[in-house]
């Protein structure tokens, strides 16, 4: 397969991705700007209204980036994890595996499947979040990356969950147990300067934090860590997941016997 | 010229211990129509998995059209349309992206794979269902599908396996004239079946699988000919009181216009035909009791399992 070949291989994966999760919006697309739009009227406006300024912005501004990021982080998963372990339970897995599209294409286009998934319903919660807060643009530049590499980063460990799943009940089981412990943990509603020293040092293990961080800064200018640890970690994690997933597909773990 | 699909040495071992396939040796020339056939696990499918890289092999070599699978597996792979057993599609898609789709993986652009989905779809009698969900499709349909899908790419070898299951006798013999289209066109077939008159009727060549060894490995003539005796069934005009007594010929009589004649190889059956009309028994129509390679498929596995004689 030549570049070209490659290429066609890839946006027919990432459109038929698209077209799934689009087909489906009711289930994929509304759920998740409703949910969201629920925190914005709950803890925003009524609980919001009672706590105040948070790192001198209004509450209901400060967990805008965190609610958005959210969003993306659990679509981006959620999409690739269902997708791919829908394709293995199907063996329509095998239409890919069979075809001359290297390991690497394959993965790629799962990736991009989630990531289309998780910018659409990010946007969409933006969109929301404009009825609610004065959103402002702190870096441009620092929103658009950070938000397309956690994506990637979520849609790869979906796209992990998805070979090690053998059941429907083991794509839910992370989501349940592990991310959104994880999510709320990772200073959506809070800042880690509130907590106690011993906690804020627990804190700084979860990943999310740096990425709901860093993408807090891009809006608002505020972040209670570093800019460049947190594009470090996120880096290390895509590269390093990126790397355990092909090496995953090239062993032909759970799709090959 | 260059085999189509040469497996030297095949071996497969699963994590569970079982041997499926215990050193397959295997060659098919490019254009041929070939069976390969086997009793339920005898390892017909995890070869096929093997050569179409959706089974890791133990030992051994696969090459297709002389592209190692080992060494050149993308060159392999593209030379290869897999018609499963197993339906392997999302049933949620519509029938035509489901064949575009699989172009696409090939790398073939958009507009052509539409066109090429079209003329396949068209060709298998599926156009009218093309923006239905695949699983509003019957069962024959299904099967289709997966054979225009499997072609979209142009495949040089083509491997069906059990593509016929479940599929009304109509449509099964629509399949076989477009699979002879196909074939003659110059696209190398492989089909496994357990309609052994299907692979009677297309396949020039034949291999049989028992115990993940090959046990036979011939021309289709070829085998046919190890037949030492055929059993016909005879319809008579008229009924018969008792059996006839003809020097030469085994016969059994089943009703009263009915018999059964075994003749041997090298018999002539006119003799028989002959002997009958002296005796003035007329013959309204005869056919074999059994398919002939039936029979052989039979003796060749049990001869394999255990020492035995030639029907």
């Amino acid at each position: 397969m030549n570049a070209r070949q490659k290429f066609v291989a890839f946006k027919t994966i990432v459109f038929r991705e698209i077209l799934r999760f689009s087909r489906i919006w009711i289930q994929t697309i509304l759920p998740p700007v409703i949910t969201t739009a629920l925190y914005f009227v709950i803890f925003g406006t009524l609980i919001g209204s009672q706590i105040g300024d948070m790192d001198g912005v209004r509450y209901m501004d400060y967990i805008v980036p965190g609610l958005i990021m959210m969003a993306v982080i659990t679509n981006s998963y959620a999409n690739v994890v269902s997708s791919f372990y829908g394709s293995k339970f199907q063996h329509n897995i095998e239409e890919m595996l069979v075809s001359p599209m290297p390991n690497y294409v394959i993965l790629l286009g799962f990736i991009s499947g989630g990531v289309a998934r998780g910018m659409a319903v990010g946007l969409a919660v933006t969109l929301v979040s404009l009825l609610f807060s004065n959103l402002q643009i702190h870096h441009l530049a620092v929103i658009i990356s950070v938000v397309m590499l956690t994506s990637v980063l979520f849609a790869l460990a979906g796209f992990i969950n998805g070979i090690y799943a053998n059941s429907f009940d083991d794509i839910s089981i992370i989501p349940t147990f592990v991310l959104t412990p994880l999510i709320y943990l990772g200073g959506i509603f809070y800042s880690i300067s509130m907590l106690p020293e011993f906690w804020q040092k627990v804190s700084l293990i979860n990943p999310i934090l740096y990425m709901v961080n860093a993408f807090r800064y891009g809006f608002l200018g505020i972040s209670d860590i570093n800019l460049l640890a947190s594009y470090a970690i996120i880096l290390g994690f895509v590269a390093g997941l990126f790397g355990f997933s092909l090496h995953l597909l090239n062993k032909g773990k759970g799709i090959r016997s | 010229m260059t085999a189509a699909l040469s497996i030297r040495q095949l071996t497969k071992t699963y994590a569970n211990g079982l041997q499926a396939l215990k050193g397959i040796d295997l060659e098919v020339a490019e254009g041929d129509f070939f069976a390969l056939l086997g009793p339920n696990g005898a390892g017909k499918s995890t070869t096929i998995g093997i050569i179409t890289s959706l089974v890791n092999k133990t030992s051994g070599q696969v090459a297709i059209f002389g592209h190692d699978l080992d060494r050149e597996l993308t060159a392999a792979k593209s030379q290869l349309g897999l018609v499963p057993q197993e339906f392997n599609f999302n049933v949620f898609e519509p029938v035509v992206e489901i064949v575009a789709n699989q172009g696409g993986y090939y790398g073939i652009e958009r507009k052509l794979a539409y066109e090429r989905a079209e003329q396949y779809l068209k060709q298998l009698g599926l156009w009218e269902k093309r923006h239905s969900p695949a699983r509003n499709l019957s069962g024959g349909m299904k099967r289709r599908l997966m054979i225009a899908r499997a072609l979209v790419h142009r495949p040089r070898l083509l491997i069906l396996d059990e593509p016929t299951a479940g599929v009304d006798i109509e449509i099964r013999h629509s399949m076989w004239e477009f699979l002879k289209t196909i074939n003659r066109q110059g696209t190398t077939i492989i089909l496994t079946t357990h309609y052994l008159e299907e692979a009677e009727n297309l396949c020039r060549n034949i291999a049989i699988i028992d115990e993940g060894r090959v046990i036979e490995n011939t021309g289709m003539k070829q085998l046919l000919h190890q037949l030492q005796m055929e059993t016909f069934v005879l319809d008579l005009a008229r009924p018969l009181a008792s059996l006839p007594d003809i020097p030469g010929h085994v016969l059994r009589r089943v009703d009263d216009t009915t018999l059964e004649a075994d003749i041997s190889r090298g018999t002539s059956v006119n003799r028989l035909f002959a002997d009958l009309t002296a005796r003035d028994i007329q013959v309204l129509s005869m056919r074999n009791k059994t398919n002939r390679l039936e029979k052989l498929f039979m003796y060749l596995v049990d001869n394999d399992r255990q020492a035995g004689v030639r029907p």
